[in-house]
């Protein structure tokens, strides 16, 4: 009977538009969507793995918004900055875009509720429930940092997918849904036609039809093994549900990758991976070795090995690591953030009042968006006036934002200046020319837009700057759904192949689970779990992670192909026992796809564009000349291979104003 | 610090189908035990996977009999210390004890505006079909950053 575990019901609909995630991405499509579809009768969905009030990377909450450009500065300064940290190489159009949308989207945020810290004219800072006079209106923010504003941001996701749901309607969203395969279209195997998934809390299946689908699913956390390995390595960084879904599922079904080799290894409080922002440019804290040198300062020479972006007042933040490495290898660790010293500069000179608002300041940085960091201090009995923690970069990640760049290919603003030709050869045919071929924000897959993580060349969007883009994708879908009115996507796949896929791994588990007496051992099946731990290992000891301290070369990384090409193999007999297991085996299976592009793109690139973040030991330096360019690949999901290529860069806004 | 249910505390959300846990969980890690089978404690939810808990606290936060805790990473805290919320409408209170025994407690603001009352299109205009190319969006908030045109050195 269908609706049983093994044989689920199987639920089809035809929508315009479905948007696959419920983060700041897809809550700012929500919101733009559905004012410019008023009166047009596009069908809307919106699948989300989790809960929108806490899904994404913003469920816990944040200490403050990352990206806030404000009056005082122009978007082309936000594009210089976003290409500076990544080593030059960015979409000067995409992060331009940004720069000129995302305030709007902070504004809305402030008006729905979400407090944001104010200074008054004296210069005092205040919290966000004070009433004063909000942003939009010349409200003066707390700025830690050029590009940072502080927020008491608790419940920065709660508001946002507030909005966001009220918008779109309740019974326009699907919760606890997870989209695991885009399905391309028969008459045309570039466009999308649909997704299928299934849900996580009842035998269903969830087949889609749709003209426009917006994929913004998060970046991808825990393809390397992760320096923790018991309970901890649920805390990492970024959060732990983001499986690569987005990279994964584009690259199948086609969509042009772009910066697959940029990884983020965010330096952070140890363990508990703490955020460090605050205290560096906030209460002004210098990080040291164990004989308290500041390594900035130390290592500075080792700045200039790595011209032009080591000599910017803000070195990209792979050389920053770069300098803390050489401390940690040469055994002048632990590396320490000195909070003692600064929380008592500080203290000089405010009133007693002021010092007991900064103790609460300190503490809510981390309850708000890290609160695994208090648990640690408490532990250690570390108050950071008395006692200095220590930090620690952790294990790579893949983003589309911080300070990464990873993602998918999508078409730019066509009003900046973008190039709209190729100036490079071997860009396979049918790919489009240029930096803008049709609808913004549409990847190289007709119908197929993403946002947030997904866009890859342009880092720095962090949670407004993804909203935003959400918004701005958003447009374009209706725009392209009315462009469109009588196109009938078709799937390629039959949905009976689909389900069977979809469920492969609860067949594989039942047909096999009475062979052995101990569930979790049989040959022939292997755990999501375990098979996890296999491609954190492969990643971890030859795809330049903690284990090697970040280094690789090409052999390591032809031996890591060997492995992964029967890890993907493996992959097939995944089990899943419930639910709650095949959830976790398509994460995983996400996972191995985003991790093979990962591998696959550093293997191509013939040097180490982002000291700090890797190292190509073979290939130890920046080549200006032959690899300022963008690697850009795209996967065949028949034969299971990808296929690597370069793609001319170019600067659109002038970079040597950042080093005069 | 994967969260756990006090055994006393829960009620399993007095026999719904779900639980707020289960609800809110990011990661699908809540787990009620209708019979008891899996902890012995039948219609009280448990954190099935802790470590892949990310010590979020949406489950700590929403649970209506404040029946769930966090106990540290055992593979990296030393134990006796917590970190517990108290979260309201408009604020959240945190008591944080150390391992030492050291009490503080703060409290923030979450939210300025009622929860529930947000009405994403009142008074904001139709959106203007005829702009649905341009940059900008349906409504402008004061944020559009109209930059200077010359820094575009290709446009």
């Amino acid at each position: 009977m269908a609706g049983e575990f093994g044989n689920p019901e199987v639920v089809e609909e035809e929508v315009d538009i479905l948007l696959i995630g419920g983060g700041m991405a897809c809550c700012g499509a929500a919101y733009e969507v559905m004012r410019w579809a008023e009166g047009t009768d596009l069908k809307i969905r919106l699948v989300d793995k989790a809960a929108m009030d806490r899904s994404g990377a913003v469920a816990m909450g944040l200490s403050a918004i990352n990206t806030y450009i404000g009056t005082e500065q122009d978007p082309a300064d936000y594009a210089r900055m976003v290409s500076n940290d990544l080593m030059g190489i960015t979409r000067d159009d995409l992060a331009y875009d940004v720069g000129r949308h995302v305030d709007e989207s902070v504004h809305l945020f402030e008006e729905w509720g979400l407090p944001i810290w104010k200074t008054d004219e004296n210069g005092e800072r205040f919290d966000g429930s004070k009433g004063m006079t909000p942003l939009k209106d010349g409200g003066k923010p707390v700025r830690s940092g050029k590009w940072q504003i502080m927020i008491n941001g608790e419940s920065y996701k709660w508001i946002v997918a507030e909005a966001a749901k009220k918008a779109l309607g309740t019974d326009n969203i699907t919760e606890r849904v997870f989209i695991v395969k885009l399905v391309n279209d028969k008459n045309d195997k570039n466009r999308v036609a649909g997704a299928v998934g299934f849900s996580v809390r009842e035998d269903k299946i969830f087949v889609y039809k749709a003209k426009a689908i917006l994929l913004a699913a998060g970046g991808c956390v825990n393809i390397f093994r992760p320096r923790s390995v018991g309970e901890g390595q649920g805390r990492a960084w970024y959060p732990v549900w983001n499986a690569g879904s987005t990279y994964a599922m584009a690259a199948e079904a086609g969509a042009e990758m772009t910066l697959m080799e940029n990884r983020f290894v965010p330096t952070r409080f140890k363990d508990g991976y703490g955020p460090v922002g605050a205290w560096f440019l906030l209460f002004k804290s210098q990080a040291t070795n164990a004989e308290g040198e500041i390594y900035m300062q130390r290592n500075k020479e080792m700045l200039d090995d790595y011209p032009p972006y080591g000599q910017a007042a803000v070195p990209a933040s792979c050389l920053r690591n770069h300098l803390m490495l050489k401390e940690m290898k040469e055994g002048r660790g632990p590396i320490w953030m000195d909070t003692v010293t600064a929380l008592a500069n500080l203290r000089e000179t405010l009133t007693p009042r002021e010092v007991k608002h900064l103790e609460a300041e300190a503490w809510e940085d981390f309850l708000d968006m890290c609160i695994g960091q208090c648990g640690i201090w408490v532990g250690e009995n570390i108050e950071p006036e008395k006692k200095n923690s220590e930090l620690m970069p952790t294990e790579p990640y893949l983003l589309g934002s911080h300070s990464g760049c990873c993602g998918i290919w999508v078409s730019g603003p066509t009003d900046v200046g973008a190039p709209t030709d190729e100036a490079m050869d071997g860009v396979p045919e049918h790919l489009p020319k240029g930096w803008n071929w049709g609808y913004r924000a549409m990847t190289t897959v007709t119908g197929l837009w993403t946002a947030g993580d997904g866009v890859g060349a342009s880092g720095h969007k962090f949670s407004s700057g993804s909203h935003a883009e959400g918004r701005i994708a958003a447009k374009a879908m209706v725009k392209y759904c009315l462009d469109n009115k009588d196109l009938k996507p078709e799937l390629d796949t039959s949905v009976e192949d689909l389900v069977a896929e979809i469920y492969k791994p609860v067949r594989n588990y039942m047909e096999f689970k009475d062979y052995s007496t101990a569930i979790d051992i049989n040959p022939n099946y292997i755990t999501p779990r375990m098979l996890q731990f296999r491609l954190q290992k492969i990643m971890d000891e030859y795809v330049a992670g903690v284990a090697t301290y970040y280094t690789t070369n090409a052999h390591m990384l032809e031996v890591a192909g060997e492995k992964i090409d029967m890890l993907k193999e493996d992959a097939e007999k995944m089990r899943a026992k419930d639910l709650h297991e095949l959830l976790r085996a398509w994460e995983n299976y996400h996972r191995i796809i985003t991790a093979e592009a990962h591998m696959k793109h550093i293997e191509f690139r013939q040097e180490s564009r982002y000291p700090g973040f890797y190292y190509r030991m073979d290939k130890n330096f920046v080549d200006e000349e032959n690899w300022k360019c963008f690697v850009n690949s795209i996967y065949d999901k028949e034969t299971k291979k990808w296929t690597c290529f370069k793609r001319a860069h170019t600067d659109l806004v002038d970079k040597s104003k950042l080093f005069k | 610090m994967p969260t756990f249910v006090r055994t006393e505390k829960c009620d399993g959300c007095k026999g719904q189908d779900k639980t707020a846990c289960m609800y809110i969980c990011p990661h699908d890690l809540m787990k009620l035990d209708k019979d008891g089978s899996e902890t012995g404690h039948a219609m009280k939810a448990f954190n099935q996977e802790p470590d892949q808990c990310w010590e979020c606290y949406s489950c700590v936060k929403i649970c209506p009999q404040q029946a769930i805790e966090a106990r540290h990473y055992a593979d990296i805290v030393p134990l006796g210390g917590s970190v517990q919320p108290l979260r309201g409408s408009d604020s959240i209170m945190w008591t944080i004890k150390f391992r030492n025994g050291t009490l503080k407690r703060f409290k923030f603001p979450i939210r300025t505006t009622p929860e529930g009352s947000i009405d994403p299109y009142g008074g904001k205009p139709a959106a203007d079909m005829s702009k649905i190319e341009e940059p900008g969006f349906f409504v402008q908030c004061n944020g559009f950053r109209e930059g200077d045109r010359s820094e575009l050195i290709k446009a």
